[in-house]
């Protein structure tokens, strides 16, 4: 299970805004999906390595050589608000 | 009153660990190819991976990884067989993804040292971990640039999002603001002689925060403050002597030091606490599921060993054997790769131990003056070694010497063509060996003296000499010849 407290942080976290309404059914959804995971742990598992991928890959690497890059003006395209040469973000401080 | 203060000082021993964010000297990004720049128009290098796009998936540069065991390696760290990547989750626009690549629970290295050389010996400084990640984008703030001003937004250029960045994490080994600096400096002269990277830090190719707490005199570690981003090592070392005094103060006063993180401002010499947004320090850290694990093995990592290039310390120790000179001075030349680049050049010419005094002494100063690097003289090499031949063969006398080093500074031109158009040649050795006859028989009852073994009347025959040549002898070279003649 999950508090609404928990859904209300982790919300905070992803920066979203939820109703107290959507806050019960995350606790709800979110603490399913928690207590079927926790199935996991039922097995003995002391052996296994945590799988942080499950291609079993490593070292797939790219060499120091430059690609395509994007323009200025295919980079700024697709922002919501931006000047000639930089994207406008609400202000920070 | 001064002195009771830092009496009372003692008594509270400051700890001090550094975290240095390095830029890696590669040519593309960490997980992209998009060329790492300084200083272009914004924007201009970018591409899905590092704007973030849906969809875009990063691929690891091998180039950075092989600097990070470059630098690991000679860091005397560990490094290990295996590296994983993780995500730290946050929101800000520099951040296109909501999350930066680094690397959390499996970092490329851990465990390594550096030796520090201090006034009061060396101090072994240890270090904790060593990791890649990707650096930020840079914010423009409103104000920064004409075209923006009194606008409301913030302003992202995306260029250095992604530039791959090595973070060095120190043991809080350290207990003094001057050991701190120290500690920089040689980190960052053992990175560039190793290559990993250039450390310009004007261009924030190298970053260092401290983290830093007095232990009180009953032996408990106190509260630690972070001191963010210090541009400078003198700043850090500044920075750090006043956060020191304001948590000294705090406690001497019965007072609290909150955690927090404080910036140092250099236009007013003060510490001051960053406005802390209420930043929830939970970046729920994960694998990253775009990127695979680094293997190193051990024959990857013995063959980036195999090109690991000398590192100060192992140039200082050839440096005292393969030129005579004395630790310090080694140290002093190998503490910066185009120091000791620029001495060995010059003492391949002229004997090593005057191109040594000269290098340290003179130019340095000069350097230091101008605000000059080294390989930015006008002074080259071959024009320094052109002043020190000009001075042992007897040309110029040592304080014309050091007139001429300032001209060639001043103007670049040869050392030779200075010495002829300011005649600053000195009296030649026939010329001089003439005089000092002269001196010797017009003074028969000195002469004797010195032939005898009274060394104190030298100095009044060199006198004479000087007086005689008026002043264009050199002192030390009239004296040498005097005695030459007398010992016969």
């Amino acid at each position: 299970m999950i508090s609404e407290e928990e859904v209300r942080h982790v919300a905070d976290l992803a920066r979203l805004g939820l109703t107290d309404e959507e806050v019960e059914r995350m606790s709800g959804q979110l603490g399913a999906i928690l207590d079927s995971i926790e199935k996991i742990g039922e097995l003995d598992l002391d052996e296994v390595q945590p799988t942080a991928n499950p291609l079993n890959l490593t070292n797939v690497l790219r060499s120091d050589e430059p690609r395509r890059e994007l323009s200025r003006e295919e980079a700024l395209s697709v922002a919501p608000e931006a000047t000639e040469e930089l994207f406008t973000v609400p202000r920070i401080d | 009153m001064e002195n009771t203060k830092t009496q009372e000082k003692r008594d509270y021993r400051p700890v001090i660990g550094l975290e240095f964010h390095v830029h890696l000297a590669t040519r593309t990004k960490m997980f992209c190819g998009c060329r790492v720049t300084y200083g272009e128009e914004p924007n201009t290098h970018t591409c899905p991976v590092c704007l973030g796009h849906p969809g875009a998936l990063p691929v690891a540069n091998e180039r950075a990884i092989e600097l990070g065991v470059m630098a690991g390696l000679a860091l005397n760290c560990e490094v290990h067989p295996r590296a994983v990547y993780a995500r730290k989750n946050y929101f800000y626009p520099d951040l296109p993804k909501g999350y930066q690549i680094t690397q959390y629970d499996e970092p490329i290295c851990t465990g390594g040292y550096i030796d520090v050389q201090t006034s009061e010996g060396p101090v072994r400084v240890g270090i904790t971990r060593l990791h890649l990640e990707e650096d930020a984008a840079k914010n423009v703030h409103a104000g920064e640039s004409g075209r923006m001003h009194g606008s409301t937004g913030s302003y992202i250029d995306y260029n250095r999002g992604g530039t791959p960045l090595m973070e060095i994490v120190t043991e809080p080994d350290i207990d003094s603001p001057e050991v701190a600096r120290a500690t920089a400096n040689q980190l960052k002269a053992i990175l560039q002689s190793v290559g990993v990277s250039e450390c310009d830090m004007e261009k924030g190719q190298l970053r260092c925060d401290a983290n830093v707490s007095v232990r009180e005199p009953d032996g408990s570690f106190g509260t630690k403050t972070e001191l963010k981003n210090m541009n400078s090592f003198r700043f850090v070392e500044r920075g750090l002597a006043r956060e020191l005094e304001r948590q000294t103060e705090l406690l001497e006063n019965a007072e609290r030091v909150g955690q927090s993180t404080m910036h140092y401002d250099p236009a007013t010499d003060e510490v001051h606490e960053l406005r802390s947004k209420e930043f929830a320090h939970d970046y729920r850290y994960f694998p990253e599921p775009d990127l695979l694990p680094v293997e190193l093995n051990e024959a990857w990592v013995r063959e980036i060993k195999s090109r690991l290039p000398e590192l100060p310390e192992e140039m200082r120790d050839r440096f005292v054997g393969q030129y005579g000179l004395s630790s310090y001075d080694a140290g002093v030349l190998t503490a910066d790769r185009e120091l000791a680049a620029y001495y060995e050049a010059v003492a391949a010419e002229v004997d090593p131990k005057q191109a040594a005094n000269w290098i340290t002494g003179d130019l340095q100063a000069l350097l230091n003056e101008a605000g000059v690097e080294v390989s930015e003289s006008r002074v080259t090499p071959e024009k320094m070694a052109g002043i020190v031949r000009l001075v042992s063969e007897g040309t110029v006398s040592r304080a014309a010497a050091k007139d001429l080093l300032g001209r060639v500074f001043e103007s670049g031109d040869s050392p030779a063509e200075v010495v002829e158009r300011e005649g600053l040649a000195q009296m030649g050795g026939d010329e001089l060996g003439g005089v000092v006859d002269r001196v010797v028989s017009e003074n028969p009852d000195e002469a004797e003296r010195v032939r005898g073994g009274d060394k104190k009347v030298v100095g009044f025959l060199v006198g004479q000499v000087m007086k005689a040549t008026r002043g264009s002898a050199d002192g030390g070279r009239a004296r040498e010849v005097l005695l030459e003649k007398l010992s016969r």
